[in-house]
């Protein structure tokens, strides 16, 4: 389990200090909280609460990139999972409504993971086809309208409480244990890790690549499932036009700001669900500080760059010769 | 097969050239005479030298050393552009053509005849037309090049390199497309421009070929000249041996007699083992504490015939017998069951996962083999990684560091790890001592010995034939792409591989000498 908390995230949780910092100079409450009906309020739990949908994702996401894949239809399978979910809510019990939903991610996951790996489809293609095709689905099961319910069940999934934390933010937290647990307490980690750093050889030396690829889409797909609940449960209801709209992108960066490389091999969890807080924190704090919204992507895409800077080893070159630089000077 | 103009001045001249990659020495003061009006061949097995030399020559790599020079004036080309405008041009192997222009369009491209800003269809195509006549090719210059066999683009791609006023002509594996037909009108107008006077360098590893067409032989071997013969002065025999052989001692085999090993229990076997258009079928039997060596050139199937034992491609006919049961062995994963291993040739491509580390690469087969739900801890993985470090001698002994950063013996090393830690009945090794400097290189021989010593089946490739010949049992010969002799105990000698490869013109020749 020591793999889950590596020592190369340190610009990860640099960066998260930063923007933490900035944050409490923009809304001197930031760090507030208080507790009201056996719950905790504030902009932190605010973060957590609205990075659910994004960190789940990014625990898909970071095994699919892991294998050199990407998933791009995260976003229409939130989708399509969040309308499966609003439609039963009212008629169903939570388990049902539950196994439906999780079991369409997972339909979607195995239509992604045969494409790539059975048809060799490359992934970027392969998934833009459930992303184009996934909202017109969630549209048919909409019809069209947004669907709204009342089921106090599901409504709790995305606006109770446990403990003092929303639910979302439990389930959020057990996807990341139950997900690292599976990963790294099997030998799953490093043969994902072996087929995204070089897949010929992993083949030939064994591994079942195949297999492994179409794993890691299934429980893309769950994690996506998952998270477009949560986010229909959050607004009662389910909108099939703007459920997880390009929430695939703030996956793939919260990956990326993770330190995992698109083009495979090593992975971290942790890192990947710290990037997709980051860029949460980072949302939170322009709302909060009330700059116009348009300047939301500029300043996300500036901290971005920044985090992924630190990161590069060619930057850590250009700093270890500045140093020698100076050595020699002086 | 003709005169130089000026036979005091060669064409082309190249001494002393060297080149580097890394710790890698892909030349070594290299020299290569070519003369007008000549068609020479540069022959090698792969890893040579031909390539590097050609790109060194044409400007695509820096030289670290020597000279280049053309009709007595020195140059250094920067790019292969450069070394067009100085009169060197190559035509390799895929052509780099546009297929979607015109062969006029091709032939013209960048220099196109122009009145007032406007290309002069016409013009272009009527210089193309009279340009392709000289060559014998009476086509349709306004089709596209695409629509063409690739002999066509050949010619194409040659008749623009002469048209702008190349002097040398480097035709990279020309023939490796073509067929029968197309290699005949290919020589027919390299002779002509032989005739013309151009100095024409032949890249090509059909040895019939090279016969037919050249006036001289350049060979190279680890990046060294070692040797340049009149063709018609060089016997098959010889120049195969220039390509492979070292010094030719009168290597025998060191391992066991050919009695011997009869007694010893069969591992593996393959029965009219093939597959069509890669090998042809074959009957191979690996018995348990040999070395069964796979001979002969670059291409001749040797590679071929480990991939289909080791699975890691499917066999369409034949049967493979593992302890004396059949077996199924489709994939790697199946060869992976049964107790076989396969170190590829291409180690960084198919063998390690570089980012991983030393522990990791050792484990990955043994893991994959046990199954998911059946990890290796931390701390199994740390001894195995420890003991196959110390065993093998892996340096640096650092199980932590990627495998991308160790030298290639070492890595050649991990990969044997990998294997040895599933506790494999046969290991296959392709080129396991390719790129490895001198002393891993001894090493992986005594490792093979001794692992042979332990009761391990091996099935190994080499181009080193003294190497083969040191640590063999029986030698399997290949020639295009199928097995044609066995050899065993006291016939195992670098002469008698040699003779085999050679085909059977030189063995009648050596009949006919004694």
């Amino acid at each position: 389990m020591t793999a889950l908390l590596p020592r190369r995230g340190l610009a990860q949780i640099l960066a998260l200090i930063v923007i933490l910092a900035v944050d409490r100079v923009v809304s001197p409450q930031f760090f507030d909280l208080r507790l009201q009906d056996g719950r905790l309020f504030g902009s932190l739990i605010d973060v957590l609460n609205r990075g659910t949908p994004v960190a789940l994702l990014s625990l898909g996401m970071v095994l699919v990139i892991a294998t050199r894949g990407i998933d791009l239809s995260v976003g229409a399978v939130m989708a399509i999972c969040g309308a499966i979910a609003a439609s039963l809510a009212d008629t169903h019990g939570l388990p049902v409504v539950l196994a439906a939903a999780l079991g369409a991610g997972l339909v979607c996951g195995l239509w992604n993971g045969f494409l790539v790996a059975v048809l060799g489809m490359q992934p970027i293609v392969a998934t833009l086809i459930l992303m184009v095709a996934g909202r017109g689905i969630a549209q048919l099961i909409t019809e069209g309208r947004i669907v709204t319910f009342s089921s106090p069940d599901l409504v709790w999934l995305g606006n109770g409480s446990v403990l003092g934390l929303p639910v979302p933010v439990v389930i959020a937290l057990g996807m990341l244990i139950l997900t690292g647990a599976v990963v790294r307490g099997s030998a799953l980690g490093l043969l994902i890790e072996a087929t995204g750093g070089n897949a010929r050889a992993s083949e030939l030396a064994g591994v079942g690549t195949r297999a492994m690829i179409i794993a890691v889409y299934v429980w893309c797909g769950v994690c996506a499932a998952l998270a477009g609940v949560i986010a229909a449960a959050d607004i009662m209801g389910a909108d099939a036009n703007n459920a997880g709209l390009w929430l695939e992108l703030d996956a793939i960066l919260a990956v990326v700001i993770g330190g995992t490389s698109l083009f495979g091999g090593r992975f971290s969890l942790v890192l990947a669900v710290l990037g997709a807080l980051i860029i949460q924190t980072m949302n939170t704090g322009i709302l909060l500080s009330g700059y116009p919204p348009e300047f939301n992507l500029l300043v996300k895409a500036g901290v971005v760059l920044a985090v992924l800077l630190l990161q590069s080893p060619k930057l850590s070159g250009f700093a270890g010769i500045a140093t020698r630089l100076r050595g020699t000077k002086a | 097969m003709q005169n130089s103009l000026d036979p005091a001045m060669p064409l082309l001249e190249v001494r002393g050239i060297s080149k580097s990659f890394g710790a890698v020495h892909a030349l070594q003061e290299v020299d290569f005479t070519l003369r007008a009006g000549e068609i020479h061949a540069l022959l090698g097995e792969n890893g040579a030298g031909k390539s590097t030399l050609i790109k060194v020559v044409t400007g695509v790599f820096p030289r670290d050393a020597g000279i280049v020079r053309i009709g007595g004036e020195d140059i250094a080309p920067r790019s292969a552009k450069a070394a067009l405008a100085a009169g060197i041009a190559t035509v390799y192997q895929e052509v780099n053509l546009l297929p979607n222009l015109s062969v006029a369009q091709n032939l013209f491209l960048d220099r196109q005849p122009m009145r007032f800003g406007i290309v002069r269809e016409g013009e272009m195509r009527r210089r193309a037309k009279a340009l392709l006549a000289d060559f014998g090719l009476d086509i349709d210059v306004a089709a596209p090049l695409g629509s063409y066999s690739v002999a066509i683009q050949h010619v194409t791609a040659i008749a623009r390199a002469v048209d702008l006023s190349a002097r040398v002509l480097i035709l990279d594996e020309p023939t490796a497309s073509l067929d029968r037909h197309e290699v005949e009108i290919l020589f027919r107008i390299m002779r002509q421009l032989a005739k013309r006077g151009i100095g024409i360098v032949f890249v090509s590893h059909f040895l019939d070929q090279v016969y037919e067409i050249s006036d001289r032989i350049t060979v190279l071997r680890n990046g060294r000249l070692v040797g340049e013969r009149e063709t018609a002065s060089l016997p098959r025999l010889e120049l195969i041996r220039l390509m492979l052989g070292r010094e030719l001692a009168e290597t025998t085999s060191a391992r066991a007699s050919a009695g011997e090993h009869k007694a010893r229990e069969v591992c593996a076997s393959f029965e009219n083992f093939g597959k069509a258009g890669y090998v042809a079928p074959f009957n191979l039997e690996l018995r348990h504490g040999e070395v069964v060596g796979l001979a002969g050139l670059l291409g001749s199937g040797r590679t071929e015939t480990a991939r289909l034992v080791f699975g890691a491609e499917r066999a369409d006919r034949g049967q493979a017998r593992v302890e004396g049961t059949p077996v199924r062995l489709q994939s790697p994963r199946d060869g992976v069951r049964h107790g076989f291993g396969y170190c590829p040739e291409e180690r960084k491509t198919e063998g390690i996962v570089a980012e991983l580390t030393v522990r990791e690469n050792i484990v990955l087969a043994l893991q994959a083999k046990r199954g998911l739900h059946r990890p290796l801890s931390r701390r199994e993985q740390d001894e195995i990684a420890r003991r196959y470090v110390k065993m093998l001698d892996i340096r640096p002994a650092d199980p932590e560091r990627p495998v991308g950063l160790l030298s290639g013996g070492n890595q050649q090393k991990v990969l044997l790890a990998r294997w040895l830690a599933t506790s494999p009945r046969l290991l296959v090794l392709d080129e396991p001592t390719r790129g490895i400097d001198v002393g891993a290189h001894a090493e992986i021989i005594r490792l093979i010995r001794e692992l042979c010593d332990d009761g391990l089946s091996l099935l190994v490739i080499s181009s080193e034939l003294d190497e083969i010949v040191t640590y063999s049992d029986r030698v399997v010969v290949l020639r295009d792409r199928a097995h044609i002799e066995e050899l065993a105990g006291e016939a195992i000698d670098v002469g008698n591989i040699l003779a085999a490869i050679a085909a059977d013109s030189v063995a009648v020749a050596l009949e006919a000498h004694t």
